[in-house]
């Protein structure tokens, strides 16, 4: 077995330890995040969407679920899970769209056991869920319409986005929409940062629906993270030491 | 009840195809190859189901005689003419080829123009939106690549082509770009982890 291989399955041996001993020992504890302030504006736009009677929208991007981009749609389906729970007293169903086939099915399953367990009914989520187009600048095409003719106030982009993003954003900055964005695309993360008036950077896309919805393994999952990310920040300064003094 | 059913499954799944991936056990490698070839028929069997949504939504559209439902006429037309054509000539053919040259292509090419311009545009705004040295910062290095990246009537810029692009593209934003993506891979870690122990259920299982 090969040096990759057996790192991949040590750090994930690690972090699956890591996480459960967090979640255990962190089941009781009131959850303390760390401010963001595109979670706060992500929750004043529900409010005020549900007052107003508007529509949400959540996209779901183009990340494919057999592939490494998979992740980020997965973290946009766990947050339109979330989101639909959150805004079942909305007059105005919410409304997905997605770039990937497989996103768009399971969007329609999320969103039918949404409805069924909020509002004790199915609601049409064959209609709820749009797949907008199969590439990248179709999709964008797809979802302006969308959001200028759905009577939609905010918009929620979660999942992988390129520069595609752009438009949609523009799209929905044109009707006075509010727009909360994440991307795991560095060129999608940058036209976000200019679009938007919040914008979440990096691993923050993963954090989406622990923020909405709290439970001790995602927030076990979240500090997990944190401290992983300081062990290879001490390990990358501490092999740039070693390095420059010749020992490696 | 559906998610009985559905977690143990996903879970189950999921951890074979992981386990194969770290222990060459024959058994588990077998299975590990079977189910990868079961996602990929189903993900190919998937789209077609996607493409009945893009219909059904047009479709609606027209009949209910909404705002531009003749565009959603136009779509469906089109890609009947596509499908027809694609099962017929099988794609790869110089009319399959010609149809996605002088109309996909073209379209794509306009949006991304379109593009250009809403960046430049959010550019303007930045600093109102965000005002704060962090915009200053994107605005200036963005700035920097473009004058260093253009094509100039003098030739290069000096001192921007030579030094400070390379500088500001290949350490300081490259090195700030592996930070954001090793965050990222940890949290696609966690995310993995999340959905094999089934704390995250985003299949329709609360």
């Amino acid at each position: 077995m090969n040096s990759v291989i057996i790192t991949a399955g040590f750090l994930i041996a690690l972090t699956a330890v890591l996480v459960l001993i967090l979640a255990i020992f962190k089941r009781k504890e009131v959850p303390s995040h760390r401010e963001i302030p595109a979670f706060n504006q992500l929750q004043k736009a529900l409010d005020q969407s549900i007052e107003e009677g508007t529509r949400v929208h959540v996209s779901l991007g183009k990340g494919k679920l057999v592939s490494q981009q998979g992740a980020a749609g997965l973290a946009g389906l766990s947050s339109l899970n979330h989101l639909s729970s959150q805004i079942q007293a909305s007059d105005l169903p919410l409304l997905s769209s997605s770039g990937e086939p497989g996103l768009s099915i399971l969007s329609q399953d999320v969103l039918q056991s949404s409805s069924k367990e909020g509002l004790g009914r199915e609601e049409n989520s064959f209609k709820q869920t749009r797949l907008t187009g199969l590439t990248h600048f179709s999709y964008a095409a797809g979802s302006i319409p969308l959001i200028r003719n759905n009577n939609i106030s905010t918009n929620v982009l979660v999942g992988n986005f390129g520069v595609e993003a752009g438009l949609i954003i523009e799209s929905a900055n044109r009707v006075n929409g509010i727009t909360i964005a994440a991307s795991d695309d560095l060129p999608g993360q940058a036209v976000i940062y200019a679009n938007t008036g919040e914008s979440m950077i990096g691993e923050e896309l993963f954090a989406v629906s622990e923020y909405i919805h709290h439970t001790p393994f995602k927030a076990a999952c979240l500090i997990a993270q944190d401290i992983l990310r300081w062990v290879l920040v001490i390990s990358m300064l501490l092999g740039a030491v070693l390095k420059l003094g010749g020992v490696l | 009840m559906k998610s009985v059913i559905s977690t143990p499954i996903a879970i189950l799944t999921g951890l074979i195809v992981l386990t194969g991936y770290f222990f060459q056990i024959p058994i588990l490698n077998d299975l590990r190859s079977l189910f990868l070839d079961w996602a990929v028929i189903l993900a190919a069997f998937i789209v077609f189901i996607g493409v009945i949504n893009i219909s059904i939504v047009n479709v609606s559209h027209f009949t209910s005689g909404k705002k531009n439902g003749v565009f959603s006429l136009v779509l469906i037309i089109s890609m009947l003419i596509t499908l027809i054509l694609g099962l017929i000539l099988k794609p790869g053919h110089p009319i399959m080829n010609f149809i996605f040259n002088s109309i996909q292509l073209p379209v794509e090419k306009s949006l991304m123009a379109v593009l250009s311009i809403t960046l430049i545009i959010a550019s303007i705004h930045l600093l109102r939106r965000k005002p704060g040295w962090i915009s200053v910062i994107f605005l200036v290095t963005a700035l920097l690549i473009l004058i260093g990246t253009a094509p100039s009537p003098f030739g290069e810029v000096p001192i921007v082509g030579g030094i400070l692009k390379p500088f500001f593209a290949q350490v300081l934003a490259a090195s700030g770009a592996r930070g954001i993506l090793l965050g990222v891979a940890l949290g696609t870690l966690t995310m993995g982890l999340r959905i094999l122990f089934g704390a995250d259920r985003p299949y329709g299982g609360k």
